[in-house]
């Protein structure tokens, strides 16, 4: 479904700033392949993330998406394969906009936007269905101003309009990180809902290393812009944060775990 | 008496101001973006109306390449903006330091006169009642039609990419062509109240331009204050903010009945504008609780 070949991407070339986000780093993800993104900060984990989506394009190497080559594609264009959440509530809808007004502009994600009125009565009972599930009553407030949610509705309607359409990526990027553990529990059980639900493809950067290992078929561990640590299937059941501790400070070799990372 | 039998004529060039406001509203409500280019296609708008109409053209048709004339100059500003990464503001000054030259080109001088006892205009200051109604229909079907547009999936698009970019390109909006699009769509209606302002004043002159967006401003914050409590729906908006534009050349008529230096008004324009703009920061600032704010991580 996707694939990075040979990823590379340099920040700041050529200055003392210079950072190697993404070291020629290669990735395969299969068709409903649920792959947890960890790994201290400037692992290179967002930036994976941007050059996917576009965000960012990439120094060297190739990304394709579904058999298509998108290295060379403008962010908006890739958003018609793309779902994304971002780690800031306030970044994934349009604060002065309306509910049903964010959900219609998710609707036809990647569509050519024509003079066609945006919103019909058909469309708002697909939101309204959809909203209910979420169970926060939002299946009311179509006419709301998203900027007046909280963030953890925010971010639930975010992830609403990020999987519809059936993208054929789901990108999470610490999505609930901003969250406080109430509401990012359940912002996390709506993502394994929906998840599971559409079977999407999914990759998800978190901090939070239990949760890393609880969800997805796939674990991968960065480092300097590389994949360190790769687990699927049954390897992947059986391991423990400990184990990732582990593995995460053979890879630092002496370096400091960041304590971001520690906090699991 | 007198302040009473000048008050329709401050209500039609208000209207005509509120459709410049319009314009103004476009780009800096719902593209987010402060554009000056609008000193200069508002005078686009009058040299290319009147020199058209001096030269026997009908008075739509002057009108309709007026508005078109004002799209180019709203080009000019997008593509600066976007293709070439000038901060908006500074795309507008250029484009409208590029506007002065061409509208003295235009005209082939500082001014030119459009009397409406020889010229078929559409709106004068001779006929201030016909001219209102002419008006107002005109501001109707200008709300109606940007009503509509603004309710279409580009429209939404459109608003999107002002009210969070990052947001509209990760649902696949081309967020710099919209930007353009807008700059375009902003300065044609600008060029065309400037059409109608030159019929209505019977001249069009290099300077009238200056200071427009100032008006355009007040006119949408005046609006906004106006409306925005009593509903949110955009043609309300859009009406508040004709009426915005009423309602600040009434003031300026009654200044001026009061017998304030004239010349002082652009700067009482300016002050007024910038108080207004500073109301919300000013409250945040120094009349709420501290909010914990998250650090944003990239």
């Amino acid at each position: 479904m996707l694939e990075l070949k040979n990823i590379t991407k340099i920040f700041n070339a050529g200055t003392v700033n210079e950072k190697v986000a993404l070291d020629g780093l290669s990735l395969t993800l299969n068709d409903g392949d649920f792959v947890t993104v960890i790994g201290g900060n400037g692992a290179g984990k967002s930036t994976l993330l941007n050059v996917v989506s576009g965000t960012h394009y990439v120094d060297e190497g190739t990304i394709s998406i579904d058999g298509v080559d998108v290295t060379k594609l403008p962010e908006y264009k890739r958003a018609s394969y793309i779902g994304r959440v971002f780690q800031d509530p306030m970044m994934g809808t349009a604060a002065d906009m309306w509910i049903e007004e964010n959900m219609s502009l998710a609707m036809d994600r990647g569509k050519k936007k024509g003079l066609s009125w945006a919103i019909k009565k058909s469309d708002r009972e697909i939101y309204k269905q959809m909203l209910s599930k979420l169970g926060l009553g939002l299946e009311n407030r179509l006419s709301t101003k998203v900027g007046l949610l909280s963030g953890g509705q925010r971010q639930a309607v975010t992830l609403l309009m990020a999987s519809m359409n059936h993208p054929k990526l789901f990108l999470l990027d610490e999505h609930t990180a901003a969250l406080d553990p109430k509401t990012a529990a359940k912002v996390l059980e709506i993502t394994e809902q929906i998840v599971e639900e559409e079977k999407l493809t999914t990759l998800m950067i978190t901090h939070n290393m239990k949760d890393a290992l609880r969800l997805g078929n796939r674990i991968i561990m960065m480092h300097e812009g590389k994949i360190i640590f790769d687990a699927s299937g049954e390897e992947k059941q059986k391991l423990t944060v400990k184990d990732l501790l582990a593995k995460f400070e053979q890879a630092s070799a002496g370096e400091f775990a960041s304590d971001r990372m520690l906090l699991v | 008496m007198g302040l009473l039998n000048a008050l329709p004529g401050a209500v039609a060039q208000g209207m005509i101001w509120g459709i410049m406001a319009i314009g103004v509203y476009l780009t800096f409500k719902i593209l987010d973006l402060a554009d000056l280019t609008v000193d200069g296609s508002m005078v686009t708008g009058m040299a290319v109306c009147a020199m058209l109409m001096v030269a026997g053209w009908n008075v739509w048709a002057a009108m309709l390449v007026a508005f078109v004339a004002g799209m180019a100059a709203g080009l000019i500003t997008g593509l600066f903006h976007t293709a070439m990464g000038i901060p908006a503001i500074l795309a507008g000054i250029l484009t409208q330091l590029i506007l002065w030259s061409l509208n003295l080109k235009i005209m082939g001088k500082a001014n030119q006169a459009l009397p409406a006892r020889t010229f078929d205009v559409l709106v004068t200051q001779l006929h201030k009642y016909e001219s209102l109604i002419i008006l107002a229909v005109f501001c109707i079907v200008l709300v109606a039609v940007l009503y509509w547009f603004f309710g279409t999936k580009f429209g939404v698009a459109l608003r999107a990419t002002g009210s969070n970019e990052k947001m509209a390109r990760a649902q696949g909006i081309n967020t710099s062509r919209n930007k353009v699009i807008g700059f375009v769509l902003s300065n044609g209606v600008v060029a065309l109240s400037g059409a109608l302002l030159a019929q209505y004043s019977g001249k069009a002159d290099i300077n009238d331009g200056r200071g427009a967006i100032v008006i355009g401003l007040a006119a949408v914050i005046i609006g906004e204050v106006l409306v925005s409590r009593i509903s949110s729906n955009f043609a309300v908006r859009l009406f508040g903010v004709i009426l915005g534009g009423v309602i600040y050349y009434i003031v300026y008529q009654v200044v001026i009945f009061l017998g304030l230096d004239t010349d002082l008004l652009k700067m009482l324009s300016a002050v007024v504008v910038a108080i207004f703009l500073a109301v919300p920061h000013i409250k945040q600032t120094y009349f709420s609780k501290p909010v914990k704010r998250k650090k944003e991580v990239s």
